[in-house]
């Protein structure tokens, strides 16, 4: 898989190295190394690894009884599942990832005290963030036209994945900007109508 | 030269307190295989800028320039046969005539622009083809899906070689992976050279173009650039 640098938006990603290790040991028994290299390979270099990680996890898979490790021709160390580790491994596809209920997310909080603060003109700041979403947008839906022609399914639905989160992002802030406009127009309305001499005001009401 | 210059134009509708500004001195400039998409709410102008550009209504300020000619210099005649050569439209809906197969759709465009009939069936053909349509030459509108139909109506709108493709939401009515089929298929015609400009509501979609350009009340609100390139992305993603 190509080289995707670009996990945008500060999409927080928990992500279980454990199982991912133990997915890539099922189709075979691996060195820490190239399950190292593998992993990155898998997911376009966006979760760089480093192979301090990848050792550790692998010393508590076999703590855990998860992995065996052995020693090949060369007396290098090599990583094997378990049954148990297979099962484990069925338990993680079997289990929807749970859903952050509130993100953190730096956007909504820029937002939130925008709206507090005197100095920022917070329709500015909304249109600044849409611009750079979409040009992130942008970024991602090339690249996924790279991995389109290269033929990489597995690449292609991690992008969409991105996609969609910039996506949602993007129309959040477009309703958020919608939501400014009309109180602009609110507010502007109810300054003409107090400009309106007050007994005029009234026989208008009547 | 850009192939399309909106020099500072605007729309205004009715007067009075009647008085509409559609679109409020609005600068565009396409160049020969540019992808330009145009976001913006209900209202915000992008139709009217799509109308302008493609000749279908004339701007009430500023001029609209089309390989390097004003359109307000040219009389009903010569702006029809201007954009007959170099114009295309994709709405939301395909429009393409029930009664003819897709395949005398696009020969029928190509006969109204001067080509022969035999000469048409097989420049049609071969357009579809290029198009990894091919199949769908000998069927009906009908017997297409959304997504072919449009991409069939996308075909009949370059036949000809045509320079411009303006495009007003034309994947509104299709699923998510068919609306991309259409954009990977415009993408694919501004590689082969043509300018397209497309109107949509849709980000995901907008995304394909090499620019995006927002309008809000009328006016440019911002712009997206030429494309940064994925390594300005910041890599953010942690893994636990």
């Amino acid at each position: 898989m190509m080289a995707y640098s670009v996990c945008i938006l500060g999409m927080g990603v928990l992500m279980s190295v454990r199982h991912s290790l133990l997915a890539l040991l099922s189709a075979g028994p691996m060195h820490g190394y190239g399950l190292k290299t593998e992993f990155e390979a898998a997911t376009g270099d966006i979760w760089p690894l480093n192979v301090g990680q990848v050792y550790t996890t692998l010393g508590r898979l076999e703590r855990d009884g998860l992995v065996t490790a052995g020693t090949d021709a060369d007396g290098q160390k090599v990583y094997e599942i378990t049954e148990a580790g297979r099962g484990e491994l069925g338990r993680w596809f079997e289990t929807p990832v749970p859903r952050e209920v509130i993100p953190r997310q730096e956007m909504a909080i820029k937002l939130v005290f925008a709206m507090r603060s005197a100095v920022a003109d917070v329709a500015a700041v909304v249109q600044r963030q849409r611009v750079a979403t979409v040009r992130a947008l942008q970024d991602i839906t090339r690249l996924k036209a790279a991995a389109e022609s290269s033929g990489d399914m597995a690449g292609l639905m991690m992008l969409d994945g991105l996609v969609f989160q910039a996506e949602a992002e993007a129309r959040w802030l477009d309703m958020c900007q919608a939501r400014l406009a009309r109180e602009n127009i609110a507010a502007g309305t109810a300054r003409r109508h107090s400009e309106i001499p007050a007994e005029q005001a009234v026989e208008r009401s009547s | 030269m850009a192939l399309l210059d909106m020099d500072r134009a605007g729309r205004v509708f009715g007067s009075g307190h009647l008085r509409v500004v559609a679109l409020d001195d609005v600068s565009l400039r396409v160049s020969a295989g540019e992808f330009v998409a145009v976001m913006g709410p209900s209202g915000s102008g992008k139709s009217t800028l799509l109308r302008l550009a493609g000749g279908l209504d004339r701007p009430t300020s500023g001029r609209i320039l089309l390989s390097g000619r004003d359109l307000a210099g040219l009389d009903e005649a010569g702006l029809a046969e201007a954009l007959r050569r170099e114009i295309g439209f994709v709405l939301q809906e395909a429009n393409l005539l029930a009664s003819l197969t897709a395949a005398e759709n696009l020969a029928l465009a190509l006969e109204l622009a001067g080509v022969r009939p035999k000469a048409a069936m097989a420049a049609a053909r071969g357009l579809l083809d290029s198009l990894g349509l091919g199949a769908a030459g000998g069927r009906f509108p009908g017997q297409l899906s959304g997504g072919e139909q449009q991409r069939v109506a996308i075909a009949r709108a370059v036949a000809g070689g045509r320079s411009l493709l303006l495009a007003d939401e034309p994947t509104g009515a299709l699923d998510a992976l068919t609306g991309e089929s259409v954009m990977s298929l415009l993408r694919q015609r501004c590689a082969a050279g043509c300018a397209v400009i497309l109107a949509t509501h849709n980000v995901r979609h907008a995304a394909w173009a090499d620019r995006v350009v927002f309008l809000a009340d009328g006016r440019v609100a911002g712009e997206t650039g030429p494309p940064a390139g994925p390594e300005c992305l910041l890599g953010t993603g942690q893994v636990r």
